[in-house]
């Protein structure tokens, strides 16, 4: 219960930043333009590239945006602040809670998630319908796969930035490691350009990494290249990095709290 | 006061040149105390660097994996989208460089620290523009010039000494709108302080928007980017000059050289908005 009022906190506290979530939803949908105009010509010089239609393209366009500050596709997404906890020293009143560190955060990101969900995801993904051809689906049962093919997917990035923020437990400025895995996410999760566009053994490589579980899978799940047994596979293998990931950053967090060392008297 | 103004005007006009030579004297002193600070961090500086590198770089990446699978975007090679890439990146990346920290006036007003700025004997907007004045967005430009300089060979054009003199101008022209889109955006948070992002829209939105072929987007968007917010004279419109493509939208040949005054009329507007928000700016008072 206490994880559940840390996730409602989080939730109504990403909820009073009302100016910010509306900027958000409207830098969103601009990119969403952008990039939606350059698919469609993209895809008018090689049709169903990468297994998509154009519609599926223009789809996947929108659920990357709306995706965007969900699965914290850029980075931090709140973490930034346990790193800076971690720098500054404060992790050791945490550490004094009677609470998990890993739940705790975990419990905030899923609060944080859900919020942008709502507010800077909805807004983006109605907008791209209107202006653009999608191939949404029309049964509820695949969208609530999408649903749960998001949660899956904000967990594998949830567990990735933890390990990123618990690194400042040995590297102290972790500002450097922050932006490379922020960079990796944006890369590997098809941000910039979907996986399955991706030429050969680059392609099939990116495919494999977590990052594909962050976008990649729940945008293949909408768009409906994933249906049946694939589905399954898909969701499958994002609960597997999902739990891989958690686990490793629950022995990086013993590890962790052995070696701190508290500075001052 | 108004009989004494013709009077006054010499002294006028020197009494402006001696603010902005203290108001540039300010921002040097504020870029070179940020500098000395960022290099006594020196490795984590390199890495700043490297990662502003990559982050735009993979960009291109992005753009080259497209190129992998398609000759032509929008009737434009590889090499002309390098060229629209090099020139729109350098011009964002050298404003950014410049001014871009101004966009943390947001959080300053938020937290209250905008008064101390306005305390001190410096221009606030020379004390913005230099506010954590980061160096590493060296890696940006860097990368930005490395692509345009691949695309230059590359590109068919018949090269006159004119044409040659059209790309520095490019940049630079751009570089002045950039910066007038980053002044009025930080003006526009006097007023909405939460809003920072949406400047995003129009910097990295507009570089994103820039580096691909007008061609690519719909006629509304073109021309939104050339009449609304004229992003389009940063390169588009003198790159299809240069390129021999035709324009989309049709526009007389004599607007693709109208950068400079496109410029010179966006800062205008960008300064009059920035001293419009800095008069409208209430402390909390307290």
């Amino acid at each position: 219960m206490w994880y559940a009022a840390v996730a409602a906190g989080s939730f109504r506290r990403y909820a009073t930043y009302q100016i910010a979530t509306v900027a958000g939803v409207f830098t969103n949908t601009v990119f969403g333009f952008i990039v939606a105009s350059t698919y469609i010509a993209l895809w008018h010089e090689r049709p169903h590239l990468g297994g998509y239609d154009q519609a599926q393209a223009l789809t996947f366009v929108w659920t990357a945006q709306a995706l965007l500050a969900t699965a914290a596709l850029m980075g931090s997404g709140g973490l930034d602040e346990l790193q800076e906890r971690i720098r500054s020293g404060d992790i050791a009143v945490d550490l004094y809670r009677p609470a998990d560190l890993q739940l705790w955060w975990l419990s905030a990101d899923l609060g944080r998630a859900a919020l942008q969900l709502l507010g800077r995801g909805v807004a983006p993904m109605a907008v791209g319908a209107l202006a653009f051809p999608l191939a949404l689906p029309g049964d509820p049962l695949t969208w609530a796969c999408f649903l749960l093919s998001v949660l899956l997917g904000v967990l594998v990035s949830f567990a990735l930035r933890y390990l990123v923020a618990l690194a400042s437990f040995w590297l102290l400025d972790g500002t450097g490691l922050s932006l490379i895995s922020g960079l990796a996410c944006m890369f590997f999760s098809g941000m910039l350009l979907p996986l399955r566009v991706f030429p050969g053994g680059l392609g099939e490589v990116a495919a494999l990494l977590p990052w594909a579980a962050v976008l990649q899978t729940p945008a293949d799940v909408l768009v409906g290249v994933l249906s049946g047994g694939a589905l399954v596979r898909g969701l499958v293998f994002q609960a597997a990095w999902a739990v891989a990931l958690l686990a490793l950053g629950r022995l990086v967090q013993s590890a962790a709290t052995r070696k701190v060392v508290v500075h001052g008297g | 006061m108004a009989s004494e103004r013709p009077a006054a005007r010499p002294g006028v006009a020197r009494g402006r040149v001696a603010a902005v030579a203290q108001g540039l004297s300010a921002y040097g002193l504020i870029v070179r105390m940020w500098v000395r600070s960022s290099l006594a961090y020196r490795t984590s500086f390199v890495l700043m660097a490297c990662g502003n590198f990559a982050a735009n770089a993979l960009d291109f990446v992005a753009i080259m994996l497209m190129f992998s699978r398609i000759d032509a975007l929008g009737g434009f090679s590889l090499p002309e989208v390098a060229f629209l890439y090099g020139t729109s990146g350098a011009a964002l990346g050298l404003a950014d460089l410049a001014l871009g920290s101004i966009e943390g006036l947001g959080r300053r007003v938020r937290d209250g620290t905008l008064d101390t700025l306005l305390l001190r004997p410096a221009p606030v907007f020379a004390q913005m523009a230099a506010d954590r004045f980061a160096l590493r967005r060296l890696g940006r430009i860097t990368q930005a010039l490395l692509v345009l300089g691949w695309s230059l060979p590359r590109i068919e054009v018949d090269w006159t000494v004119g044409r040659v003199l059209l790309v520095p101008l490019m940049v630079v022209c751009g570089t002045a709108i950039f910066a007038a889109v980053y002044t009025a955006g930080a003006a526009f948070q006097f007023w909405a302080q939460d809003a920072a992002e949406v400047q995003n829209s129009f910097t990295y939105g507009g570089n994103a928007m820039l580096q691909y072929p007008p061609t690519v987007f719909a006629k509304e968007l073109v021309r939104g980017v050339t009449f609304l917010v004229p992003l389009a004279f940063v390169n588009w419109l003198p790159a299809l000059r240069l390129l021999g493509h035709p324009d989309p939208l049709g526009l007389p040949g004599w607007v693709d050289f109208l950068g400079p005054v496109v410029a010179a009329l966006m800062c205008t507007g960008a300064g009059l908005v920035w001293r419009l928000g800095l008069r409208a700016y209430r402390s909390t008072g307290s």
